[in-house]
């Protein structure tokens, strides 16, 4: 592939989320400047359009920037020419994750898969095992330091009544949860065949 | 010359000033013949009442004290008689409270207009009169094809003279234009055979092909200009089209323009695809898979080596170029290189339709294009040195007028390096071509009158006043035309051009009294001063636009017009009663350039603004025909101070005569000689920048310059007059 | 007569969830307002902003389709009114997605038919508040005031969701003054000039990138302490979430002393409108809204 032939930029149209979309940013970095995690990116989002653009495939799909979306949206607003710029950055990110290019120990990675196979499981968010599965995704050990550090903050939600032990035992659920799970391997057998990844 | 004075007691005059007082005034001091007062003189009573002054008492001059001069002029319409105005509202009671100082303001208003009345003539025509309404056109492109059709449409005869064999200029020889129509997204037929065929058939139209302009002499309504092949022509007005050339690539060494067939500029590639759709490389005839465009190549350069400008339509142009490929195989990757896109007008949707089509746009600038097609350049977004490797480059080089002889400096080349030829050859004391502002383009009033050039009845139109892409051409042409049509129907009347449209004076000149010292042919910002034999002036009314530049500038002030003289604004001054120091009542007097200044004051007045009852305000055609006389007048009447307020000047000047008020500043640079002989403070003296907007700034101005007198004290000079 | 919505009250606001507050002040002000909220049967997550890495486009749209068809089926004509702000957010995006393509909606439907569902694109989407603003109105909202919230100075703190992209009622994404105009309307004092009205949190960040999102919520704190504020308010679960338990380990990393209760909008107006503190939710915080406490235990309630 070389440089600004365009090879990469049809990759992304086809098969990422919103992706035809980023043939028609203008480079004038509003989003740049509109994001709040502005200082801890390497790449603003102009970048990474005109990093797919002149077909550097390999530091986009390895870049952490995209992991750190917020989802404010604020550049989605700013942007005069109305690319959904958060929906593009997720699904670059889900892209590379997919393909396994993602940095392995990005913490919001790991987070967000973490996420959705928690809600997965039953059909809602198990929020007591989600913070416990996040404090202990680095093995136990670092996890009981992680938790010791903010064992006043989960007390007081404890105190508070917003945070339930009895949810590890009888969790929320949907009474459907097995359709559900279904539902959810349709939809994701359908995107396959039509973003043409394989299984 | 029989007198007549009509006082308005309307809208507040009456109930704040003593009007009697004022009727005194007129009839004492001002030695008016006929003195009335009217509570409401602008009704149709009050109106009847002068007319009735006119007609049954005979009254030759009438002066009328009541709102600006730019008010009512239609109820106090009289064209038989000198009419003079004593600005009592705006002047006055809007922008005082009552009293005393009001009333001395009003007092020395009716003062002046008397004074001044006495010295008008009601003017009559220019002798100067050519009756020709034909419309010469230079130039044969879509600019020159469009003015002479829109003249015909409107009833006028039009000449073309087009240098080149055909008519059809630049547009001709492209495969597409970019689109004027919604949605814009894809190149349209340029129009241009249809075009050709619409002059071609009118009958109103004449042409003259592979001819150009041998001489051209005269004034508006009566040209005679002489064509290469030795034909002589009479004509009303001109629409100079001349258009462009372009930029030669040829002096981007460094982009190999000439070492590779396949490195072409923009007309280069509209002849690739004139040829063949898909387009194919000129070195092999291979279809083109990777093409790559450098904008702003040789443009936008601050090296001083190169055109500093922005040609305004080769964004466009390259896109719609990609387009060509895109539209054809999608395949074809199309990069476009950019610092900054720049599409006017409806070019942004256009931009989006390219970036749809996939065009690909980079943000970069190139530094160097190699003969095998390797584009390197720094990527200004990645902040990168890298290159692309085209089989096709296009570089984006930009217009160069074909604007003739500068006439400042007629050896000078153009851009290209071309010698200069000249495209008029007017027989003008000032040269032989249209005066320019910069970068080579003719100059014009891009503000307020964008058409008008510095010579009266000659126009510009298209790329030859700025750069631009076929769309504001056209729009270009068509204003040009109609400017042409009313130069010519002026011209029949010896009436004068904008911005003093309508006006029938024009200048008089005592010749016994001239020294020919060329001031007036030299400084006359429109040329329209030519020199005889004796190097005696030669004025010809119909280039005159009566800013009365010349007045100021002649040492001898043997130059006036029947409306505007140097002695009707000289006892103005002089009317003004100076109160002697012991009254500690200071006097400034300004001079107020009629376009800007002036409304901008009777603006102040509207909004009720208050400012200094010391100023006694005359206003003037351009601060360009202040004679010094009235400066040294004025100083040595006792005056404590002089304000000066006229039109920006300079490059992005806004003096609707182009060079009025650069030469007052520069007059006026030298009055400090003068302030020193009298052992004056520089103070005393003052010229101020104003613009029409300025209606809270003037004001605040006035003031400021009120309090910069009481500082300093009193004129000396008061009492020895 | 009663206003009636098919409730989707979302993860965190279900009982024993991390807002449950919330949902008890929604219940509690529905109440006064006569507004009649019923749960969609078996709702399930919406997959929030966050769990893209997992889910892909189309999963993400069969999530929020289920409720739909759900509503559609159990609560037919009912708007969807959700009080997450991401759950409102992610709703409102699929409706808007599958309304604008056929194809897509084909693909929902097929996925849903292994649930046992069809979504028939009659469902409209709402956030509670706009319910408040646009179906009650704010003259409505002020008359039920039993308890004005004098003198207590609140900065409201709109955050992300409920403005960007979708926005409320209209307004500005860079201004929006809905939640000042709640609080003036049920008599306490709102911070117009609030400079972190529309700042982010860190949202789901919180968990992954914690000092990064910490940044973000001590400066929206400090921005309300600038003002004079006596607390926060917001319509989003997770900024409530976020901005109030982390001030404590803001503390304890910082060694400042930040202590800003942060509240619902709905739990100024259950309080407004007499609701005792538990009724109002005032007991599921870990910064006490002492203010906010006080008038609801001991101010007598104004005849209406």
């Amino acid at each position: 592939m070389s440089a600004y032939q365009g090879d990469f930029l049809k990759e992304v149209e086809a098969r990422v989320e919103e992706g035809e979309w980023v043939k028609m940013c203008m480079q004038c970095g509003v989003c740049a400047g509109s994001c709040p995690f502005g200082p801890h990116w390497e790449h603003s989002p102009q970048k990474i359009f005109m990093m797919i653009r002149a077909g550097k495939r390999e530091e986009v799909l390895t870049s952490d920037a995209m992991w750190m979306c917020t989802s404010c949206y604020n550049c989605v607003v700013r942007c005069p020419r109305k690319l959904p710029i958060t929906q593009i950055m997720h699904g670059l990110a889900t892209y590379a994750h997919r393909l396994g290019l993602a940095p392995k120990m990005q913490p919001t990675r790991r987070f967000s898969v973490t996420f959705w196979s928690n809600l997965t499981r039953t059909g809602r968010v198990n929020e007591l095992k989600l913070v416990l599965q996040v404090y202990f995704r680095n093995g136990f050990a670092a996890g009981l330091k992680e938790f010791w550090n903010m064992r006043r903050v989960g007390l007081r939600l404890l105190a508070a009544k917003r945070m339930n032990p009895f949810e590890l035992v009888f969790p929320h659920r949907c009474k459907d949860a097995k359709g559900i799970q279904r539902m959810l391997a349709k939809a994701c057998e359908i995107e396959n065949r039509k973003r043409g990844f394989s299984q | 010359m029989k007198t007549a004075a009509y006082l308005c007691g309307g809208c507040g005059i009456a109930e704040q000033l003593d009007t009697a007082r004022l009727a005194a005034i007129a009839e004492r001091e001002g030695k008016v013949d006929l003195v009335r007062e009217h509570p409401f003189l602008c009704s149709a009573e009050g109106v009847q009442a002068i007319r009735e002054g006119i007609d049954k008492d005979g009254a030759t001059h009438v002066m009328l004290a009541a709102c600006s001069r730019r008010a009512k002029t239609e109820a106090f319409y009289f064209p038989d008689v000198a009419v003079a105005r004593a600005n009592l509202r705006e002047g006055v009671v809007w922008i005082q409270e009552k009293g005393e100082a009001a009333q001395e303001m009003a007092d020395d208003y009716v003062r002046m207009a008397c004074a001044e009345l006495k010295r008008m003539q009601v003017p009559k025509a220019g002798p100067d009169t050519g009756k020709s309404k034909r419309v010469l056109v230079v130039g044969g492109g879509i600019s020159g094809l469009t003015a002479a059709l829109e003249a015909a449409e409107a009833g006028y005869e039009a000449l073309i003279v087009e240098k080149e064999a055909a008519l059809g200029g630049w547009a001709a020889r492209l495969h597409r234009r970019i689109p004027e129509r919604a949605p814009f997204k894809d190149p349209a037929e340029t129009g241009v055979p249809a075009l050709v065929d619409a002059v071609t058939r009118n009958s109103r139209i004449k042409l003259q092909l592979g001819t150009t302009v041998a001489q051209t002499a005269g004034a508006p309504g009566r040209f005679r200009v002489t064509l290469s092949n030795g034909r002589t022509e009479e004509v009303g007005a001109i629409v100079q089209a001349s258009g462009f050339s372009l930029y030669d690539a040829a002096r981007l060494a460094e982009f190999s323009y000439g070492k590779s067939p396949d490195i072409v500029d923009q007309a280069g590639l509209e002849a690739l695809a004139k040829k063949s759709i898909p387009i194919r490389r000129p070195s092999d005839n291979k279809e083109v898979k990777q093409v790559v465009f450098v904008q702003c190549a040789g443009q936008r350069d601050d090296s001083g080596k190169h055109l500093p400008y922005c040609s305004g339509h080769c964004c466009a142009t390259s896109m719609k170029q990609a387009m060509y490929f895109k539209d054809a195989n999608p395949a074809v990757d199309t990069v476009v290189i950019y610092t900054d896109l720049r599409v006017p007008g409806n070019g942004e949707d256009f931009y989006r339709s390219a970036q749809a089509k996939g065009v690909t746009f980079t943000k970069g600038k190139v530094s160097a294009v190699e003969a095998d097609g390797a584009v390197k350049f720094r990527d200004l977004i990645l902040d990168e040195d890298t290159q692309i490797k085209a089989d096709l480059v296009v570089l984006a080089t930009g217009q160069v007028p074909n604007s003739g002889v500068n006439i400042d400096n007629p050896d000078e080349p153009d851009a290209n390096g071309a010698k200069p030829i000249s495209i008029l050859n007017l027989e003008y004391r000032q040269g032989s071509d249209l005066p320019r502002l910069a970068h080579g383009f003719s100059d014009s009033h891009f503000i307020c009158f964008p058409y008008e050039t510095r010579r009266t009845g000659i126009y510009t139109a298209g790329p030859v006043r700025r750069p631009m892409d076929i769309a504001q051409a056209v729009e270009d042409a068509t204003g040009a035309a109609l400017k042409a049509i009313q130069a010519t129907e002026n011209a029949a009347l010896g009436r004068a051009a904008h911005p003093r449209s309508g006006d029938l004076s024009f200048p008089l000149v005592r010749l016994d009294g001239c020294t020919q010292c060329k001031r007036c042919t030299v400084e006359c910002p429109f040329g329209a001063i030519d020199e005889d034999e004796k190097r005696y002036p030669v004025f010809n009314e119909s280039r005159c636009r009566r800013c009365s530049t010349c007045m100021g500038a002649c040492p001898v002030r043997v130059i006036s017009f029947e409306n505007y003289s140097v002695d009707s604004v000289g006892a103005q001054i002089k009317a003004v009663g100076i109160p002697d120091e012991t009254e500690e009542k200071p006097r400034i007097l300004i001079l107020a350039c009629e376009n800007d200044a002036y409304p901008a004051l009777d603006m102040a007045g509207l909004q009720r603004v208050k400012y200094s009852a010391a100023v006694r305000v005359i206003p003037v055609r351009c601060l360009g025909s202040v004679n010094q006389v009235w400066v040294t007048d004025a100083l040595n009447a006792g005056y404590d101070g002089i304000m000066l307020l006229g039109c920006k000047h300079g490059d992005d000047y806004q003096c609707h005569f182009v060079r009025g008020s650069a030469l007052a500043a520069e007059r006026m640079s030298k009055i400090d000689d003068t302030l020193k002989q009298l052992a004056l403070e520089n103070e005393r003296v003052i010229t101020c920048e104003a613009a029409i907007t300025d209606i809270a700034r003037l004001p605040r101005l006035i003031d400021e310059y009120a309090q910069t007198i009481e500082r300093i004290g009193l004129s000396p000079l008061k009492g020895f007059a | 007569m009663k206003k009636e919505y098919a409730f989707y009250p979302g993860c965190s606001s279900q009982l024993r969830g991390s807002a449950s507050n919330y949902l008890t002040s929604v219940n509690s002000m529905c109440q006064t307002l006569e507004v009649k909220m019923t749960p969609i049967p078996d709702w399930n997550c919406c997959g929030a902003s966050i769990g893209y890495a997992g889910s892909g486009e189309l999963a993400r749209h069969v999530m929020n389709a289920r409720n739909f068809a759900l509503s559609e089926k159990h609560l037919p004509g009912q708007d969807v009114v959700a009080t997450c702000a991401a759950c409102w957010l992610g709703a409102k995006e699929t409706k808007q997605k599958l309304d604008a393509s056929r194809a897509l909606m084909e693909d929902t439907n097929e996925a849903l038919k292994e649930a046992g569902l069809r979504y028939e694109a009659k469902t409209e989407v709402r956030h509670m508040v706009e319910v408040l603003i646009e179906d009650i109105g704010y003259e409505e909202i002020r008359k039920h005031v039993v308890k004005p919230l004098e003198g207590i100075k609140f900065a409201g703190y709109v955050g992300c969701q409920t403005n960007r992209p979708f926005g409320i009622a209209g307004e500005s994404f860079e201004n929006p003054m809905y939640l000042d105009k709640l609080v003036e309307t049920v008599g306490g004092e709102a911070l117009v000039k609030y400079e972190q009205k529309v700042a982010c949190c860190g949202g789901a960040l919180a968990f992954s990138e914690p000092d990064k999102s910490q940044k973000q919520i001590k400066e929206i704190v400090e921005a309300a302490y600038d003002q004079g504020a006596d607390m926060i308010v917001t319509p989003c679960p997770l900024c409530q979430a976020n901005v109030e338990i982390y001030q404590a380990e803001i503390n304890r990393k910082q060694g400042t002393k930040l202590d800003m209760p942060v509240m619902y909008y709905s739990q100024l107006l259950a309080v407004a409108y007499g609701a005792a503190p538990k009724q109002a939710g005032l007991d599921g915080h870990v910064i006490q809204p002492k203010k906010l406490q006080d008038i609801a235990v001991k101010v007598v309630p104004a005849r209406k």
